[in-house]
């Protein structure tokens, strides 16, 4: 049943995140509101998704990859339309739900089963561990689609040659805050979840570093953010060089993400 | 019932005529009243602006309109007709309903996309519909012009992007800054385009305005007239380190601002972001500037090929702006196609005819004995009971049709009866 709802949602983030890349050459009342109304569809029956697992595994939908790419998606949506709605910027979408729609097909591929639970998920700190590091991409997803978005702005006006894309983005201005903001909310989670995820691995092995790819994928991961936020807070570090930063940032998290629990084969399993 | 435009504007017409048939405030109403009487007029409309003056007239007669619009323009202005008359453009019917939509919508104006063509446009409807000279159809077709001029405007990008130099550096430093209010301009040099700027730049918010000048007694002069505050120009250093947006336009023969002051600087403002508009020629600053980070120096030609290129989306955007006006004259016409009195009366008289067809087949089924005879009782009967219900109404709505409120029952009738287009 949750796997239904989750391919709709699927579909509806397709749908979304076609419109939000249209909307970066063509104007569009219609255009603009099929993008925010896929969006908001596609996340409705995500969340109940979720939910049917929640109730269906008696446990938080959280414990294989499937349910880690799934429950990442479902957040960096949520972060999204928080931003839509507060900024009516629909034009983040673009840079935002293709993500997303990169992470729903890859949770897509994975086996769903939901029966095989690792016995590490006994601890409760697995728990924590993961909802701290995935609710931490999701905000860092943002800067990655934000710093994105500044880069391109950056050229337009360094360039002095402006194109349709020029209109549609917002100020530099804006988009080093918003940058700057997801980034505090996502590496205290990010940070939150090493923790969790150090105790979890003292506890149910005796050591801390299992010198896993994943382990060390995230210390990178966390190293470039812990750089970013120190050059940004005490060297004034913005614009270009900060959004290449977030964006080399965030591609450690996929790497973390995609590259270790897909690509090998060989999932982080805390076994 | 024909819709006729009759007018000149800026691209057939140079000021010296459009200034003289201006038509506006008291010589309004007795123009209206004559193309009643003289013209044989319905409704009527005058849009007059410093790029056009145009009439739009609903009338039976368009060959007479034709003829005496022009006259009573030139009468109601003391204008020689034979000055302007080969500079007028008429269009009729659809290309008129096409000329009005294009007009509101800023695609037929000297700047493209410019958005003072929509309030000038619904005060002239405004001011005709208080005169009470307008009616049904232009009622319609004004209503409907500013809500394509507003559609154009939401969906496409036709009066986004700034054509003029000042507001083009406006729209780049709300890019760098996102709101100007509360920043800092620094103003080194005199000059016209700088007083402009910063006045464009007020308006934005802007808060501070500091000028430097060579002559410390003209910068405190101009300091003065843009409520600024001045300073000594070997103090420059100390006030671009506090500027955001810097405009220089002083005689200097060479660079003032060289490319290692500005890394200097940048990395004393902590990468706060600095905008730099060099209007000087020749050039007060280092064009190498421009590739430090956080630093946007824009010099004269650059801004006016940004000019040049906001020019160039507003024409594309234009094209998307016309298909939207096609739609939207095919479906004005429609509408308009609706209120014909004749295909109403044909409709009316067709959908009763299909009723009477139907009882009558039922009936007759229902009465297998009767003879051909009583039969045709029957049928007479129904006939004359559809052609007696209609004769009224259809006398009384042709009488009605000729005068300003008859779409009004031709529109009521067909909702009355549920009438629709078959097309």
């Amino acid at each position: 049943m949750d796997v239904i709802f989750f391919y709709g949602a699927l579909i509806l983030y397709v749908v979304g995140t076609l419109a939000y890349l249209l909307l970066l050459w063509i104007k569009g009342g219609p255009l603009s509101q099929l993008g925010t109304a896929a969006t908001v569809g596609g996340f409705a029956l995500h969340t109940l998704a979720l939910l049917a697992r929640l109730i269906a595994a008696g446990r938080p939908p959280l414990g294989n990859t499937y349910e880690a790419l799934s429950f990442f998606a479902w957040a960096t949506v949520l972060v999204y339309l928080g931003l839509e709605l507060r900024f009516r910027r629909k034009v983040i979408g673009a840079f935002v739900l293709p993500i997303v729609l990169l992470t729903a097909l890859a949770a897509a591929s994975v086996p769903k089963g939901s029966a095989v639970l690792s016995p590490a998920f006994r601890n409760t700190w697995v728990w924590l561990h993961v909802t701290f590091v995935l609710l931490g991409s999701a905000a860092l997803a943002l800067t990655c689609g934000v710093g994105l978005m500044y880069l391109l702005q950056e050229r337009q006006l360094k360039s002095k040659s402006l194109g349709v894309i020029y209109y549609r983005l917002p100020s530099l201005d804006f988009l080093d805050g918003l940058g700057h903001r997801a980034l505090l909310v996502g590496f205290p989670l990010l940070t939150a979840g090493l923790i969790t995820g150090a105790i979890q691995s003292q506890a149910a092995r005796g050591q801390i570093l299992m010198w896993d790819p994943t382990q060390l994928l995230s210390l990178v991961t966390w190293v470039i953010y812990a750089g970013l936020l120190q050059a940004r807070l005490t060297a004034g570090w913005r614009g270009r060089k900060a959004a290449l930063l977030a964006i080399l940032g965030f591609s450690a998290v996929l790497a973390t993400f995609l590259g270790v629990s897909v690509l090998l084969g060989r999932p982080h399993t805390f076994n | 019932m024909v819709i006729l435009t009759v007018g000149l504007n800026h691209t057939t017409a140079p000021v010296e005529i459009r200034e003289r048939l201006h038509l506006s405030g008291t010589a309004l109403p007795p123009f209206f009243e004559r193309l009643v009487q003289e013209g044989g007029v319905n409704e009527r409309l005058v849009l007059s602006t410093c790029n056009r003056v145009e009439v739009y007239a609903v009338t039976e007669n368009p060959e007479h309109a034709q003829v005496t619009i022009p006259r009573l323009l030139a009468e109601g202005t003391r204008t020689p007709l034979a000055l302007f008359e080969d500079r007028l453009y008429w269009h009729r019917h659809d290309a008129a309903v096409r000329h009005a939509f294009r007009v509101a919508a800023s695609l037929d104006s000297l700047v493209l996309g410019e958005s003072q063509i929509l309030s000038q446009v619904k005060a002239a409807y405004e001011v005709a519909r208080a005169q009470g000279v307008t009616g049904p159809i232009l009622n319609t077709l004004m209503t409907r012009s500013l809500g394509v001029a507003k559609k154009v405007r939401t969906e496409t990008g036709i009066g986004e992007a700034a054509v003029s130099i000042p507001s083009a550096a406006i729209g780049l430093a709300k890019t760098i800054f996102g709101e100007l209010s509360g920043r800092t301009v620094l103003i080194l040099g005199a000059g016209e385009m700088a007083e402009v700027a910063v006045r464009h730049l007020r308006g934005e918010g802007v808060q501070a305005v500091v000028v430097a000048h060579r002559h410390f007694d003209r910068a405190v002069e101009m300091a003065a007239q843009l409520e600024g505050r001045a300073v000594r120009f070997d103090q420059i250093h100390q006030e671009l380190l506090q500027a955001d947006i810097v405009l220089s336009s002083t005689a200097a023969p060479h660079h003032i601002v060289h490319r290692a002051d500005v890394e200097e600087l940048i990395r004393l403002r902590r990468n706060r972001p600095l905008f730099l508009i060099d209007i000087a020629v020749p050039r007060d600053i280092d064009p190498a500037v421009n590739e430090i980070d956080n630093v946007y120096l824009y010099d004269i030609d650059d801004l006016e090929g940004v000019v040049a290129g906001h020019r160039l989306a507003r024409e594309r955007e234009a094209e998307q702006a016309e298909l939207l006006i096609d739609r939207e004259v095919a479906s004005f016409l429609r509408w308009l196609k609706s209120l014909e009195v004749v295909p109403t009366l044909v409709m009316l008289r067709r959908h009763l005819e299909e009723i009477r067809e139907a009882e009558l087949a039922k009936a007759l089924s229902r009465l297998p004995g009767l003879t051909p005879a009583q039969q045709d009782v029957v049928r007479t009967l129904a006939h004359g009971i559809i052609n007696k219900v209609l004769h009224h109404p259809t006398t009384e709505l042709k009488r009605q049709s000729v005068n300003r409120d008859g779409l009004l029952y031709v529109s009521a009738l067909r909702r009355l009866f549920g009438l629709q287009d078959d097309d």
